[in-house]
């Protein structure tokens, strides 16, 4: 049974969705002349679905559009880390321990070159302080090329190649932001370290995401006992201050764990107590949401209570969830990377921006190796095109708004 | 009013008991106890490690006891005001606390009052001349004071202090002053020292506030009260500090019950990297010890502060704007 009305309840509540109206937002033909243009335009406007709506927003947050590509990039090196690299990640070069980033060339002796290249490095020991330093052997000159064969590895763990974006001819060396301890290069560390570090602020989301919407759903809209009893986990679990807990717990896992586990360890401990945030907001929505209209009538209609949760409710404040979990990836990134900092985290041989910051750790590192720090730049980046990124959704998740 | 006071001390009691059992739950989680990792250490620098010495000290420890034996022993020692001893330092757990709270109270004390100092200003500046030059301006800073680290911030901050004013690296005090009693000549040293850490911790924090505080104000500066107020001729910055400023205020205040745990946990990783002598760097070397009653009763502790501190930002909230209501609404 259907009642007509129920169907035009987006009218009545703002902001109710519905997914077989999306199909109506197909574009109108163009028109010549302007008043019907115009009119078209409002048609338009007033038929386009709340995700359509929300989408044109979003658009006109140019920062916003920027931040997202930013992230999309960030990702694609999460995903191809292998290929991107210059170096596959455990191979090191101890002849180069500690060299500095290499300076990509455009002009030498011989006038202007349009293609970049570098200069052969060659270390050297200071005569008197026997402090070990690179110089650039300018006699040797290896041009920087595309698609080149190298280090082999094993692209996504399926098949053996050798093949790398960047990378230069046999005998030259390409460390764009110079190399560790063990003379590994920085730049190959962080493009592998971003699949990790970008990953876990997701999983961690994801989970507190599921637990935070089912938890919240069924508090909110029971209410009673199990609302009761809801809250009062909540708060206790809130009574705890994050970072000596997300401590005593990372400091909880065994050591005998293997990387994946330890990971998976990390994404959990970072989620417990993301997902109450999230809870108390949805509870919060359902609680005045299920009085409205359009429920009662879902009521009515014969709806059963499942369905006018996931049906009915929460649609209507979903674009409202997602900026939520967009603005807590940041927190989980930088939660995984102090973690890691204060060796509770990761461990080596995971490779994660935290764990690469942890070598640059003293004085003597921002002194004397300041490219260690260079992966503090890629968080920073993260975490701000996260921010910006959240800030466009959040103008953009009450598209009714003026 | 009292009759939520008492409900909500009331409420304390159950909370409290619930999170004492995680906390010791928590400590006890890892496999293993502190001998065991003691041991392991000694075993590590080539000592060897007696078996019968171990069970004696086992016993005296009571760690062959069954756990809830070892919690019910804990927890009675709490509600005593007995935090336990630490295996590590092998000194009451209340003394190791008591001898570092002085300091990281101060550096919490500071850091809230410099962040408040930078970021009402300038949130109302924002605020009122939004999207002007100086607010795109702070709005920028703020959000790379959000996104850097801060322990990148503290080694950067330590570099300088170092490099350009020659100061010993680390620390709260000069090697000279380090052990010597309290006097003037010390108390100025801790002034010369303390701006790292204070600007260090307090960034992340000023930054957010900045946005919190514009957010609101922006929010409140369109209401209509505000317009009335105008019209009828109320000077500007009169009206903007006595009723907009002052509801914009509200979130500052829900948030100042988590300084109270933030003065023991005192910003754990500042601490070690700058190498301060505060009850952080404690914690997460209990931690990484299993130094068991000393981590159990230092989660413990913070978390009884988080409650209090929650307890004393909602009534100041009930005092600062009457009109919330915490009695649940009955329908």
């Amino acid at each position: 049974m259907i009642i007509p009305w129920i169907t035009h309840r987006r009218w009545n509540t703002d902001n109710a969705d519905d997914t077989d109206l999306e199909t109506r937002t197909d574009h109108p033909p163009p028109s010549e002349s302007p008043d019907l243009d115009a009119e078209m335009a409002d048609t338009e406007l007033y038929t386009a679905s709340q995700w359509q709506l929300m989408w044109w927003k979003f658009r006109k947050h140019k920062l916003a559009v920027g931040a997202s590509m930013v992230i999309f990039a960030l990702y694609g090196l999460a995903v191809f880390c292998e290929f991107l690299a210059p170096y596959p990640l455990m191979y090191r070069d101890t002849a180069y321990a500690y060299a500095p980033p290499q300076r990509l060339h455009f002009f030498a002796d011989d006038g202007f070159h349009p293609w970049p290249f570098v200069y052969r490095l060659r270390g050297e020991r200071h005569p008197e302080t026997l402090r070990k330093f690179y110089a650039e052997d300018t006699s040797q000159r290896y041009p920087l090329r595309l698609l080149v064969r190298g280090e082999p590895y094993r692209f996504w763990g399926l098949f053996q190649t050798d093949l790398h974006l960047l990378g230069v001819d046999p005998g030259g060396t390409l460390f764009l932001l110079g190399t560790d301890s063990m003379g590994r290069d920085m730049l190959s560390r962080i493009i592998y370290g971003a699949r990790i570090s970008l990953t876990i602020g997701l999983v961690g989301v994801t989970l507190s995401f599921i637990l935070g919407l089912t938890i919240g759903v069924l508090s909110g809209y029971y209410g009673g006992w199990v609302d009761n009893l809801v809250q009062r986990a909540i708060e206790i679990l809130r009574s705890f201050p994050s970072i000596p807990l997300w401590m005593a717990l990372s400091a909880a896992l065994p050591g005998s764990w293997s990387p994946l586990q330890i990971y998976m360890g990390i994404t959990v401990v970072l989620s417990l107590i993301g997902w109450t945030g999230l809870a108390r907001q949805v509870r919060g929505k359902i609680l005045s949401l299920r009085e409205e209209d359009f429920a009662t009538a879902a009521l009515l209609a014969g709806a059963s209570k499942w369905r006018i949760m996931w049906r009915h409710l929460l649609p209507s404040f979903m674009s409202h969830i997602i900026v939520s979990i967009t603005l807590a990836v940041p927190g989980m990134i930088l939660g995984e990377t102090a973690l890691s900092f204060l060796g509770l985290g990761l461990r080596p041989p995971i490779t994660s921006w935290g764990v690469l910051l942890k070598e640059a750790q003293n004085v003597q590192a921002v002194a004397f190796q300041p490219w260690l720090l260079t992966p503090v730049i890629f968080v920073i980046l993260t975490v701000l095109a996260f921010n910006f990124m959240g800030d466009g959704l959040r103008d953009a998740a009450d598209p009714y708004a003026r | 009013m009292s009759h939520l006071i008492l409900h909500r001390l009331l409420w304390m009691i159950p909370t409290l008991l619930v999170i004492s059992i995680i906390s010791f739950a928590i400590i006890q989680l890892p496999p293993g106890d502190y001998l065991t990792s003691y041991i392991s250490a000694l075993e590590e620098t080539g000592e060897t490690v007696d078996a019968q010495e171990v069970e004696a000290l086992r016993k005296r420890y009571n760690l062959d006891a069954p756990i809830y034996v070892q919690y019910v022993k804990w927890a009675g020692g709490l509600l005593h005001g007995d935090l336990g001893m630490s295996f590590e330092w092998n000194r009451p757990v209340k003394q190791l606390i008591g001898e570092r709270i002085l300091l990281t109270t101060i550096i919490s004390v500071v850091t809230l009052l410099f962040t408040w100092a930078v970021a009402i200003p300038i949130g109302i500046y924002s605020a009122v001349k939004q999207y002007s030059w100086g607010d795109h301006l702070f709005t920028f800073v703020g959000f790379i004071g959000l996104a850097t680290p801060n322990f990148l911030l503290a080694l950067i901050c330590m570099y300088i202090g170092y490099s350009v004013f020659g100061m010993s690296a680390g620390g709260l005090f000069s090697p000279e002053y380090q052990n010597a009693a309290w006097s003037v000549g010390k108390f100025t040293d801790l002034l010369s020292h303390l701006w790292i850490p204070v600007i260090v911790i307090g960034t992340a924090g000023t930054a957010g506030l900045i946005r919190v505080m514009r957010g609101n104000l922006l929010d409140e500066l369109h209401k209509q009260y505000v317009m009335t107020a105008r019209a009828k001729g109320v000077p500007r910055l009169k009206l903007l500090l006595k009723y907009p400023v002052r509801v914009a205020l509200n979130p500052l205040i829900s948030t100042v019950g988590w300084v109270l745990p933030g003065i023991v946990s005192g910003a754990v990783i500042t601490a070690v990297v700058l190498g301060l002598p505060t009850t952080g760097p404690l914690l997460l070397r209990a931690l990484m010890n299993q130094d068991m009653y000393l981590a159990g009763s230092m989660v413990m502790m913070l978390s009884t502060l988080t409650v209090i501190g929650t307890l004393i930002s909602d009534l100041l909230l009930l005092w600062l704007d009457p009109r919330i209501r915490y009695e649940g609404r009955e329908r």
